[in-house]
């Protein structure tokens, strides 16, 4: 194994009351490469995230971050250390510039490079023509990217971003990967949650997959989806009734079992080349007199990750996206 | 094996601040939270204007509604002895903007970001009392000028702003408990009853507005002549009108450093609990 971990958790465990947030955790994240924490909600990558950050207090375990112990040497973890969190932490009665500069003198720069550094990023961000109006007037995007850039102030070789891209749009959620792949070239170790295989996809080198407290898997995207075929086709069937018929005509086109949902006359089935073989479905289908109602093509989403590794489906109301919020505790 | 390595690798490059910075950074990290706060108030005037308009308001409404009644029983110059009393109220009612804005951060994810940077834990409380006490002062200044424009006059300028003085560092002992407050409730709406509830009490059962011998109660009177909020009014009265009494200014500073002793640790020992929930 490599000496070159800058992110090493160990055994982590944290309740809080009933809920086991994290259950014996342990991840390593290798320096200079970005490390991404992939689940759904409530899986207890914000509690690691806060843990590995000196935010929160684990019950046992032992968290080393660039070598530093964080329950012991907290200060120090907080100079080598930038955190954008799931909630822009941004101030709003502040403009975007005076954020940047009192991160910066708060991280002990000098008036002077504080406010150098802070040109420097509104400019990197794209908020240069925003950096004089008050925070309150920014979009979530502009947030997100003014959290961001106070995270790197600093310039910490170790970056944790907790959902960066949670409750943007797509347009929004592409731009901020563009900005993170920026980011993280000039060697900054990054551990990135996420509750999307694709985000996980383009930015992670490694990923860990955690639900309930757990680690269930880890390895590279191609590793996690060595066991998922490249492509996805969801099938809704005009007759209910012809669910399990249908399933059946489909068994040969799919790599593995078609799985049915009768209620709702609802197939999926996994296929290595999704464009080839739709027209076998289709053909299939036909030849039986099955009616297709939809029918679409797609990629393997987290659920589909879950499904395979635990044979379990996410539950449906913790993968709803989430409102797009600031208020930590404001619905609480 | 594995972790010392890597602690050889990183450690070498984080920049291991001594003792005495940290120690310095205590006061300029509270600098720079205190006028963040400080430019949250000035870009809400309106905020701001109320909050001066109210007082005001009490010191009129007080002179002219009651005055002629009270006056009977303070001997005449009801301005002379109520200003001074309506500047601790002041002083007092704006120690709750501590509990309000201590609990809006909370709400708001900025805590988490102070949190995780190498600063002083005390700057962001400090910065908040700070300000709020700069806020105060502001206010009392206003209450002086409404005060001399219907008839209110110091005996002896010298006597009067150490008297000022006193009252000031009364309302800043006073944040930290409107801090350690606000530290303790769940969300801003809470803050906003839980901030001025504990202050009417001690406001209005001391001798702000009134002598504490025109209480007819023994056991109310007894708590209105010694609890800290009477003795500091007594204290500041009698140096803005002209009289130094040293034991008075000995107790009141007793008063004012005990409630830092016991408030600020109090409100250092929640932030590090509320914030990492």
């Amino acid at each position: 194994m490599s000496n070159n971990h800058a992110i090493i958790a160990e055994d982590v465990y944290k309740h809080f009351g009933e809920i086991k947030a994290l259950d014996g955790v342990s991840i390593q994240g290798e320096a200079g490469k970005v490390l991404g924490l992939l689940g759904p909600n409530g899986a207890g990558k914000t509690t690691l995230v806060r843990i590995l950050t000196t935010l929160l207090k684990p019950d046992s375990g032992t968290i080393r971050v660039g070598g530093l112990n964080v329950l012991r040497q907290k200060r120090h973890v907080r100079e080598i250390i930038g955190l954008a969190g799931q909630y822009a932490a941004v101030d709003e009665v502040l403009t975007g510039r005076e954020n940047l500069v009192m991160v910066g003198r708060l991280y002990h720069l000098s008036r002077g490079d504080a406010m150098r550094r802070a040109d420097e990023l509104l400019r990197q961000f794209a908020l240069s023509d925003a950096g004089d109006r008050l925070v309150k007037t920014y979009s979530g995007g502009m947030r997100r990217r003014l959290d961001l850039a106070a995270s790197i102030v600093a310039r910490p070789r170790i970056l944790f971003l907790d959902e960066p891209t949670t409750g943007l749009d797509a347009r929004a959620r592409i731009a901020m990967w563009d900005t993170i792949r920026t980011l993280v070239s000039g060697g900054t170790t990054l551990l990135l949650t996420t509750q999307y295989l694709e985000e996980a996809d383009e930015l992670a080198d490694k990923i860990v997959v955690i639900d309930h407290g757990k680690v269930i898997a880890e390895g590279t995207s191609d590793e996690l989806k060595a066991n998922l075929a490249s492509d996805f086709i969801d099938i809704t069937l005009h007759d209910p009734d012809h669910t399990a018929k249908a399933a059946e005509a489909l068994a040969t086109i799919s790599v593995d079992a078609p799985q049915a949902d009768k209620a709702r006359g609802h197939v999926v089935i996994d296929v290595e080349n999704g464009a080839q073989s739709i027209a076998e479905v289709v053909r299939a289908l036909d030849s039986q007199d099955i009616h297709i109602d939809t029918l679409n093509m797609r990629r393997p989403s987290l659920n589909d990750v879950f499904l395979s590794i635990t044979g379990e489906e996410i539950v449906e109301e913790e993968i709803k996206p989430q409102r797009r919020g600031f208020g930590r505790r404001r619905s609480a | 094996m594995t972790q010392q390595t890597a602690t050889a690798a990183f450690s070498a490059g984080a920049s291991q601040s001594s003792a005495l910075q940290r120690f310095v950074w205590n006061f300029t990290d509270t600098l720079i939270v205190m006028r963040r706060n400080l430019y949250a108030y000035q870009r809400q005037p309106e905020l701001l204007v109320f909050a001066t308009i109210q007082p005001v308001i009490f010191l009129l409404l007080f002179t002219y509604v009651f005055g002629g009644a009270i006056s009977f029983s303070t001997g005449g110059d009801y301005i002379g002895f109520l200003l001074p009393g309506i500047i601790i109220q002041t002083i007092l009612f704006a120690s709750a903007n501590t509990t309000v804005g201590l609990s809006v951060d909370l709400s708001k994810g900025i805590i988490d970001r102070f949190r995780s940077l190498p600063m002083s834990r005390a700057a962001v409380l400090a910065g908040r009392t700070s300000a709020d006490t700069l806020r105060g002062a502001f206010t009392v200044l206003i209450m002086i000028v409404a005060g001399t424009a219907i008839g209110f006059r110091f005996e002896d300028l010298g006597s009067g702003l150490i008297g000022l003085l006193l009252a000031v560092a009364f309302g800043y002992a006073v944040t930290w408990i409107s801090a350690t407050i606000g530290l303790f409730v769940k969300d801003p709406e809470a803050a906003q009853v839980a901030g001025f509830i504990w202050l009417f009490p001690l406001t209005f059962a001391s001798s702000i507005f009134v002598p504490t011998q025109t209480m007819t109660a023994d056991w109310l009177r007894a708590f209105a002549e010694n609890q800290p909020v009477s003795v500091v009014a007594n204290t500041v009265r009698d140096l803005m009108t002209g009289t130094v009494n040293p034991d008075e200014i000995v107790i009141s500073l007793l008063w004012i450093a005990g409630i830092v002793a016991i408030f600020l640790p109090m409100a250092v020992w929640r932030y590090a609990r509320v914030a990492s929930r």
